[in-house]
């Protein structure tokens, strides 16, 4: 696999007062590439997406996307460059209809609302949501408003999608859908997952990143990581 | 979605309609009375894109009002503008007050944007104060019936007032209604919604927020520069926090984030007070009372109510 890489990040570290939640880390993804990101809780991880997708601002390091060092970049910039994040706490906006969700991912790269409608039933479809639009989305159960969050991230066409714990929540026939879905739209973005779910990671993931206190323990494969003694101790519990 | 569009159009056209009718039956009292409404809900309908549907609370509005108002006065009265360009000019005033105070107090958020503008309006108002010898300060200075004019049309005589009053109505309810219903519209939505998520939806809050104010100061200083040329005086009153605090009222009352809301609260609130004032010196007591009820009963207002109960479709 000779693939460019999409996404890289040198010596990134985010010190919340005395604390060092993300320390140093180094991490290159290369595009077309399904990454999970896995380690215990409080190890950093959904810390370190936000540093990526700039929700937080690094104390150091720098992050280059699709070539472009995007380290001072608000996250409003680097969204629109083609990152989407989705929430590990359900945020959509629950006032408004399944419509109004899903279009206001899609609108920002349609000119002037050119097949909106059409973008927008079909990212609903894509997760199972088809013929709900006029539905308020505060209304949904749980697991359908994890969905929501997963179309609103379709319907921008990311680049890069990142997940943070989408299965959470999800019942096992529901969770059998996404990694369906996950692995349909691998075919044209590139995924960093973060997942509890040990199931989910080592069926869909390509490679693994482990972190610990807030650094990489171990990369690889989910072969390599499963023999990894390391993590075993860290994380599988021996 | 279009059925919905077609169906709010129609309903707004068909306010529009019936308030120009009532021009023809109603008596002279409540005919200057409706004029005045009309202007004023013009004002409110600005402050309602700002707090209504990008959820930005201002307590600091009426410097957007007085910016229309004294933008228009001043160039009429010490470089003797005409009415048409005075006007323009007047909206001019509101929309860049609002880009400059939006640049800076857009920085904070919640109750610190309240203090903020707040501040800015005493600001202004102490300003129109201070320079007197222009202002004319609380006494305030009459526009003289023969520059109130517009072409061929005499925006002192009742009936020609009342259409220039219904024209600005229409205007600022029409533009509300193309905003909201348009993908800017449903950003600014987003925004009152859930801030974070529509920054991680790839839009730039503080462009869209800073649209919105200025949107909101242009409608808020055509209404002023308005009030000024169709009833003739301009005074420091309208800079006062009195005049912030009632859009906030108006558009509470009849309806935050909805188009119609704030015409009907400042109706509500017009009549409430010129009917109760009838009965009783105690006249704001039966306001205040009123008030606390529909608070109490209906939270989101007139309009809120109508929507939740009878017309979900209400725009």
């Amino acid at each position: 696999m000779a693939a460019v890489t999409l996404l890289s990040a040198t010596g990134i570290t985010r010190d919340f007062g005395g604390l060092r939640a993300v320390d140093q880390v180094d991490f290159e993804l290369p595009e077309g590439q399904i990454r999970a990101l896995i380690g215990p809780n409080g190890a950093g991880k959904t810390t370190f997406v936000n540093l990526l997708c700039g929700r937080l601002a690094p104390s150091a390091g720098r992050i280059v996307f699709a070539g472009e060092d995007v380290t001072r970049l608000p996250a409003h910039a680097r969204i629109a460059r083609g990152m989407a994040y989705t929430f590990q706490i359900t945020s959509i906006f629950a006032a408004l209809s399944l419509y109004d969700n899903v279009a206001l991912a899609a609108q920002r790269r349609l000119a002037a609302g050119e097949g909106l409608g059409a973008a927008v039933a079909a990212a609903l479809g894509r997760v199972g949501l088809a013929g709900r639009a006029d539905q308020t989305a505060g209304d949904l159960s749980y697991g359908h408003q994890r969905l929501l969050e997963i179309a609103m991230g379709l319907a921008q066409r990311p680049r890069l999608l990142i997940l943070d714990e989408p299965t959470q929540g999800l019942s096992d026939a529901e969770i059998e859908d996404f990694i369906a879905l996950i692995r349909s739209v691998a075919r044209d973005a590139t995924i960093l997952l973060i997942e509890h779910n040990m199931d989910v990671v080592m069926t869909l993931a390509e490679r693994i990143t482990v972190m610990d206190f807030g650094a990489v323990l171990a990369e690889g494969t989910p072969g390599e990581i499963k023999a990894d003694r390391a993590v075993r101790i860290a994380y599988l519990g021996g | 979605m279009s059925g919905a569009t077609r169906k709010g159009v129609v309903l707004h056209l068909g306010v529009v309609a019936l308030l120009a009718g009532l021009q023809f039956v109603l008596p002279a009292y409540h005919h200057g009375n409706l004029a005045r409404v009309m202007v004023l809900a013009s004002f409110a309908l600005g402050y309602n894109v700002m707090f209504g549907y990008t959820g930005l609370l201002s307590l600091g509005h009426a410097m957007f009002f007085a910016a229309g108002l004294y933008g228009m006065g001043l160039a009429m009265r010490h470089l003797g503008l005409p009415a048409l360009p005075a006007l323009a000019l007047g909206v001019l005033c509101g929309a860049a007050l609002a880009a400059l105070v939006g640049l800076l107090a857009l920085r904070t958020a919640g109750v610190a944007f309240m203090i903020v503008t707040l501040m800015f309006a005493q600001t202004g108002y102490l300003t129109i104060l201070y320079f007197g010898a222009f202002t004319r300060g609380d006494e305030g200075f009459v526009i003289p019936r023969a520059a109130r004019r517009i072409g061929a049309l005499d925006l002192s005589e009742p009936t020609t007032r009342y259409f220039a009053a219904l024209l600005l109505l229409g205007l600022c309810l029409f533009a509300t209604l193309a905003l909201v219903r348009s993908s800017t519209g449903r950003v600014l939505i987003a925004i009152r919604e859930n801030e974070d998520r529509a920054r991680m939806l790839g839009y730039d809050v503080f462009r869209y927020k800073l649209l919105a104010m200025v949107i909101s100061g242009a409608m808020a200083g055509a209404a002023g520069a308005a009030y000024g040329l169709l009833f003739g005086y301009v005074g420091a009153t309208f800079a006062s926090v009195q005049y912030s605090i009632f859009p906030l009222l108006w558009v509470l009352l009849g309806g935050a984030g909805t188009v119609l809301g704030p015409l009907v609260g400042t109706l509500f609130m017009f009549y409430l007070i010129d009917l109760s004032s009838g009965f009783t010196s105690a006249y704001m007591l039966i306001a205040g009372v009123a008030l606390v009820l529909l608070t109490l009963f209906a939270p989101r207002g007139l309009m809120g109510l109508v929507r939740a109960r009878l017309v979900p479709w209400l725009p």
